[in-house]
Parts: structure tokens; C-alpha cells; sequence
């Protein structure tokens, strides 16, 4: 790993100041992913900002239409609250099933969809859900958010300070995990809120995006049988190692399906 | 260097290390912890999993300085005088390793995993460890013992 200076400041403002001032900083969240690139030396910051102890990042409160989570809130804090249990259970799901618990007692909700992983799981999250990113400067819908592959609509030193969920009616969330990793091979994400229904597909594209068709099926019958007969084109889908693109396209409405049939059961 | 001052195993440290050493380099090579073992380097195995505040956390994935004023628990830190922990206890009665090198990851994270379910069974327990490997693949004594273990430290042991 190169060498970089470290900092620790406990404001939004102080974070800021020496973002600024840095040569080329990086802000540091729960590191799973940024300590193993820059083990690799793919990634070499002049300056890593701790964000992890600044208090306007943590916590998660809920009221009867939304809910709002910190961007330093970890993984493991976001399984096991019961504010997320009780509003939004597929949420809490999700993130009790991103890589082990060791990796989600570290790992952070604004640490994974800023690093936008084209196989993580939040992002397909608050994609369904149509979630908010309150940013230090603005607040971002979550489709303009996840803009690329590992990009996002975040300019230079801007940092996610808190996510916030509409509350839905009911919601499913099911992934085909890479064994070894835990991340989604892919991963759907249904949720209906209102008779309006949206899906949100992660780990099959550059970038987690909405299943038109599925949703529009799903629309007018909710039960996992609408999507009879829907097929997915594979243009344009990953293919790799694990899984070609034709695999990922049928696993799409595999798991649409069971993600339909759990929001059901929800 | 900038100074870092934690608590390992319940005594105050200090140190002066550079920003990129890792809590797991820290124990190991600064603090002659060396029960802490490090086999993939790339948060895979578990082999380097202690506990930050009671968390189970891998320790090659976190810089020494995040520990800052933590309060760290390696496998050095479990057994009392003359007594080994519960857990200890049973992955040894249990023959619960074959080349032991993941065998202090896999006791810290079943302290964890085992305090915080009081209801551990096995399907708990193959969940709870997802993050640990044993490339002896000898999981199913693993297992028992983790199940024995957690058995033994309902009240009476805390970590």
C-alpha cells in the first residue's frame, strides 16, 4: 500500500476544510472496499478523511412515511434496528446478507452506494424504493444518483450524509450470491407502493437499472405468475466468469419472481 | 508519526505507526500478538477476525488508526489464569481444528456470534461463520463446538 496521511475530523465542516486542502483526498468510510484497492495499489489517495466518527452520519429515524438512515450507518446496524425491521423489513433483509458479519460490522450504507459496485446490493435498494441522497450540498433521487459503472452523480468532495426511504407497502428483495464473495451475481429488488410497482435489477449491467417490463406485469397482476412468459434481452448484461449474460437475463426474472412472491408473503 | 492510543486485551497501548498500518499488523508485529494470523490479506478468510468494541471485524481491513480508543480483544484476551474461555474449551474438546491457522478467527467470531444469539443452532452457526474459511474444510467439528461453546457461555462467561 503507498503511503498517505490520515485524518480524523469529527465535523462535516472540518471534513470539508481538509478535503479541500489536500492534494488528493479521499474520504474513508467503513474501508471494506477501499482498504483491499488500495492493498492492491489500485487506488493511492494523498490523504484518507475518517469520516467514520462524525456524528451527523450515524443514526436512523423513522416516521410514518419515510425512513432515514445515516450515511455511517454500518450494514449490521441496518439488519438488526427494528425501526427498519418494522418499516421497510426487505431493507433490513438486504443488508443482513451483504458479504459476512464481520464485513457488515464495518461496511456503511453511504461507503457502498458511493463506491456504486456494480453487484452491491444497496443500490438496487434505493433504486425500488425511491430513495433520496441528501448530500453535503443537495439531495439527489437515487435514479439520477447511480449514474455508471463505480460512478455516481457525486462532484469532488461531496459527501452523503444520510439516505431517506419512502415508506412502501410491501417489498421483496432476492439475490443470486457469488458464493465466494456474497455480492449479487444479480440481485432484484421489488416494491409496490400504491398500486404502483418498481424493480430494480443490481449485479446483471454496468450499473443497477429498472426492469420496465416486469414492473409493468407486475403492475397488473402482483403475483409472481404476471411475469410468465416475460423474457429478458441479454444485450448489453455482464457476462463473465460466473455467469454469461443470457444466465444473468433468465436469473433476472428467476428472481423477480421470488422477490414478487416474498413482497407478497411481506 | 501520529501517535494512536487504544486498549488491547484490557491494557492501554500506545503507539506510533504509520496511517497504513492495519489493526492486524499493529497486533502482530507491534504488539508481538501474534495469536491474530493473517492468510488472505483480503478480508476473505476471517483468520485475522477480533473483536473492536465487541465487534467482530477483520483486522487486515481496518487501519490501526480507526482503533483509535477502541477496545480490542484478540485470542490472546479470552482465557482467564489457568482457564481457557468456553469457547477455547470446547473447539478443543470438540477437535475442532486439524491445522488450527484458522482456528483464532474462527473462536473470535463465535464469541461474537454466540453472545449475540442466545439461540444459536446449526443453520446460526453456518451463517455466523460465512466470513470465516478452514481450508482443512474440517466445519462440521467446527460447528459442534461453536454449538457446545455457545452452550457453555450462556451465563456465565462474558467477553
Amino acid at each position: 500500500m503507498y503511503e498517505f496521511q490520515y485524518h480524523r475530523p469529527n465535523s462535516l465542516e472540518d471534513a470539508a476544510k481538509l478535503f479541500d486542502a489536500a492534494g488528493d483526498p479521499q474520504y474513508l468510510a467503513g474501508g471494506q472496499t477501499l482498504i483491499p484497492v488500495m492493498k492492491q495499489r489500485l487506488a493511492m489517495p494523498s490523504d484518507l478523511i475518517d469520516i467514520g466518527r462524525i456524528g451527523d452520519l450515524h443514526g436512523i429515524t423513522a416516521d410514518k412515511n419515510a425512513l432515514t438512515i445515516g450515511a455511517m450507518t454500518t450494514h449490521a446496524q441496518v439488519a438488526s434496528c427494528d425501526k427498519v425491521r418494522e418499516s421497510i423489513p426487505a431493507l433490513a433483509s438486504l443488508a443482513n446478507h451483504i458479504g459476512d458479519p464481520a464485513v457488515r460490522n464495518r461496511g456503511t450504507l453511504g461507503g457502498s452506494i458511493a463506491n456504486n459496485d456494480p453487484a452491491a446490493d444497496y443500490p438496487a435498494a434505493l433504486v425500488a424504493l425511491g430513495a433520496s441522497v441528501q448530500t453535503t450540498s443537495r439531495e439527489i433521487a437515487a435514479e439520477a444518483f447511480f449514474t455508471g459503472l463505480f460512478e455516481t452523480a457525486l462532484e469532488e468532495g461531496e459527501m452523503i450524509v444520510k439516505v431517506t426511504f419512502p415508506v412502501t407497502d410491501c417489498a421483496g428483495y432476492e439475490k443470486f450470491p457469488n458464493p465466494a464473495s456474497r455480492y449479487a451475481t444479480v440481485g432484484v429488488f421489488v416494491a409496490r407502493t400504491k398500486e404502483r410497482v418498481r424493480v430494480a435489477v443490481t449485479g446483471a449491467g454496468l450499473s443497477v437499472f429498472r426492469a420496465g417490463d416486469i414492473e409493468a406485469a407486475l403492475e397488473t397482476d402482483f403475483s409472481p405468475d404476471a411475469l410468465d412468459g416475460i423474457s429478458i434481452s441479454a444485450d448489453g448484461l455482464n457476462s463473465d466468469l460466473h455467469a454469461s449474460a443470457e444466465y444473468r437475463a433468465n436469473l433476472i426474472i428467476v428472481l423477480a419472481r421470488r422477490a414478487a412472491a416474498k413482497a407478497n408473503a411481506a | 508519526m501520529p501517535q494512536l492510543s487504544l486498549s488491547v486485551n484490557a491494557r492501554p497501548v500506545s503507539a506510533d505507526v504509520e496511517p497504513r498500518c492495519l489493526l492486524s499488523n499493529l497486533l502482530r508485529e507491534h504488539l508481538g500478538l501474534t495469536g491474530t494470523h493473517i492468510g488472505c490479506d483480503t478480508s476473505q478468510c476471517g483468520a485475522c477476525v477480533v473483536l473492536v468494541d465487541g465487534k467482530a471485524i477483520k483486522s487486515c481491513t481496518m487501519f490501526a488508526h480507526q482503533a483509535e480508543g477502541c477496545e480490542v480483544t484478540t485470542i490472546e484476551g479470552l482465557a482467564g489464569e489457568g482457564t481457557l474461555h468456553p469457547m477455547q474449551e470446547a473447539f478443543r474438546d470438540h477437535h475442532a481444528l486439524q491445522c488450527g491457522f484458522c482456528t483464532p478467527g474462527m473462536i473470535m467470531a463465535s464469541v461474537a456470534l454466540a453472545r449475540d444469539n442466545p439461540a444459536l443452532d446449526e443453520a446460526a452457526v453456518c451463517k455466523g461463520l460465512e466470513g470465516n474459511l478452514c481450508r482443512c474444510t474440517g466445519y462440521q467439528n467446527i460447528i459442534r463446538a461453536v454449538l457446545a461453546g455457545a452452550k457453555s457461555m450462556r451465563g456465565k462467561h462474558d467477553v
